[in-house]
């Protein structure tokens, strides 16, 4: 979902991914949620992410919708990349400039410095 | 079907509202996935009692299914109980009659010889020794009830409520005729909520935390539910993200002090600790951003099905932005932190007026929102001259479907604002935002001298104390911060 805003950067999508630390925590599998944010993720981005963090199991190409409805399975595993896996310590590289914006305890951190505002 | 509901009698702007989005939630206004939200007004009849204030407790409405009925009262935080009346009077003759006279296929059912009741007698306004109640449960004797009593967990619950003149001298007016009602229970709102979650037994708590009983009172008002994404722009320490949490949504929050949002207090003290306190799912994600120059890539819209959120107003926390102060002003020029230093530098922000923050926030929620999503935040105002000024932000893409007060001092209230999104966010919206965003810029510092809150709200009170009578009396003695 993020992207790089530096002043002057026009490709800021997507954040390549330095991984240090990954977690799996346990999360319940809500299947209307799932539903609910598939179309609003862009799956390339979301693919790539989840194999640099080391699950191979999403394919490279967006499911169909119906796929959702139907296969309990992949829903299960859709569920693990998106919630499940977490970057706790790493960073988000910004694709142009190559900025890093520090992971650290799972939080992300966007804010500029002073000279990119 | 008309039904009779009893409130709380505390928090009285916020009461309606709470009702009527629960009533959206639960499909009172027919199917919820048609997509013409402009043209209906999603607002429900009500009806007061004859003689009653707006300001009294209870309130007839109609709804199209004691199902619906059921599920708003049980959801909600201030509905004490809404009812099935089957008879109501001035004194007990004229109620019995109306008992009697009600029809037998509505109450015959819940008098079966197999089911259990209880008869709850309640008054409002005065006191009832147990005598005096015993009296009129016995008074009753024309219901035929074959059933057995079953205090503690009866299958049907009925009550005797009886309103009258409040004739204490504790400021109150009398907000209630003599009335007499009886009916049986269908739902009541679950209170044991709000002791569970209080702020006094939080793990993690903030200077400007939300209390338990508002932040169920927004994240009614923004329907969270199961399924759906809620996102908190000033997350803090999560407590409103707590409420939509419970409510079974998924949330998800960003703050520009990384060390409320990442550190906490400590390992076990943090935001993530705070739901695993109550046993919720976590957010799904949460990140130090700046509502002022956010992250999001380009292309994502319509994302989370609501923001909650209680923005900084200035008066016991002020907003902050990226830039710094001096940088802002002009004063110094952009300066590069050396390498061996960027990556632990916390940059320094400058501060944000809340006209510039609420800009943000509006053009951040009509582009994230799905359509029909919501938007609820409160806003500060000045009640000057005993009224509240009625000017609340405006955008293109929502529609305003409520305003609750909740006065804070004399001087001020915060107003709970609930907006709904009717217009898609177009190219044109986004253009004219960022030109506002860099009108902000350029103009920082005249921003920040006009319309101070903090100042307005902590100046020594003026020497006009023939005014600040005149400001007591139009809003009702009994108005207070929890009323």
């Amino acid at each position: 979902m993020l992207s790089s805003n530096i002043k002057g950067v026009t490709n800021g999508f997507p954040l390549k991914i330095q991984v240090e630390k990954v977690v799996e925590k346990q999360v319940e599998i809500n299947h209307d949620f799932l539903r609910n944010i598939f179309p609003k993720i862009d799956w390339k981005a979301f693919s790539d992410a989840s194999r640099i963090m080391g699950y191979d199991e999403m394919p490279e190409e967006p499911p169909e919708p119906s796929v959702l409805e139907s296969n309990v399975e992949f829903l299960g595993k859709f569920h693990h990349a998106l919630l499940e896996l977490h970057l706790e310590e790493g960073a988000l590289l910004c694709p142009e400039t190559g900025r890093k914006f520090p992971v650290n305890k799972g939080i992300p951190n966007m804010l500029l410095l002073e000279d990119e505002v | 079907m008309w039904y009779l509901c009893v409130f709380y009698h505390r928090l009285l702007d916020y009461r309606k509202p709470e009702f009527e989005s629960l009533a959206d939630l639960f499909g009172a206004f027919g199917d919820k996935r048609s997509s013409d939200f402009n043209t209906q007004d999603k607002v429900l009849q009500w009806r007061l009692p004859k003689h009653h204030h707006p300001d009294s407790p209870f309130h007839f409405v109609h709804l199209p299914s004691e199902d619906v009925a059921r599920n708003i009262a049980n959801r909600s935080i201030l509905v004490k109980g809404i009812y099935e009346i089957w008879g109501e009077g001035n004194d007990f003759e004229e109620l019995e009659e109306a008992v009697k006279s009600y029809p037998d296929e509505r109450k015959l059912p819940y008098l079966e010889s197999e089911s259990t009741f209880k008869v709850t007698v309640d008054s409002f306004g005065k006191v009832l020794s147990l005598q005096e109640q015993n009296e009129r449960i016995q008074g009753l004797s024309y219901i035929p009830f074959k059933g057995r009593v079953n205090l503690k967990n009866p299958d049907h619950n009925f009550w005797l409520m009886e309103t009258d003149e409040n004739e204490t001298n504790n400021g109150l007016p009398p907000v209630v005729k003599r009335r007499i009602f009886f009916g049986r229970e269908i739902g009541g709102a679950d209170r044991k909520l709000i002791p569970l979650y209080q702020l006094k037994t939080r793990n993690y708590l903030g200077p400007t935390a939300m209390d338990a009983e508002m932040a169920f009172l927004m994240a009614n008002q923004a329907q969270a539910a199961p399924g759906k994404l809620v996102y908190d722009p000033f997350v803090g320490t999560g407590s409103i993200l707590v409420s939509a949490a419970h409510f079974g949504a998924m949330t998800m929050g960003a703050d520009i002090d990384i060390r409320v949002v990442r550190d906490g207090r400590g390992p076990d003290c943090n935001v993530w600790s705070n739901f695993k306190q109550y046993g919720l799912p976590m957010p799904i994600g949460l990140l130090r951003a700046d509502n002022n120059l956010p992250p999001w890539r380009p292309g994502l819209k319509e994302v989370f099905d609501a923001i909650i959120c209680d923005p900084p107003y200035g008066v016991r926390a002020g907003g902050r932005k990226s830039g710094g102060r001096k940088l802002l002003k002009g004063i110094v020029g952009p300066y590069t932190v050396p390498d061996d230093k960027r990556a632990d530098h916390i940059p320094s922000t400058a501060a944000y007026t809340l006209v510039e923050c609420v800009h943000d926030l509006l053009d951040l929620a009509a582009r994230m929102l799905v359509m029909g999503g919501r938007l609820v935040f409160f806003y500060p105002v000045l009640r000057e001259d005993g009224s509240v000024e009625t000017h609340f932000p405006e955008h293109l893409c929502f529609k305003l479907v409520a305003t609750s007060e909740q006065m804070l001092s004399s001087r001020y209230s915060r107003v709970l604002l609930t907006m709904v999104k009717t217009s898609l966010y177009t190219e044109e919206l986004a253009l004219a935002a960022r030109i506002k965003h860099l009108e902000f810029r350029e103009n920082h510092l005249k921003w920040l001298e006009n319309g101070n809150l903090h100042s307005l709200v902590f100046s020594p009170a003026d020497a006009e104390s023939g005014d600040s009578k005149v400001s007591k009396e139009s809003k009702p003695k009994y108005r207070g911060k929890y009323v």
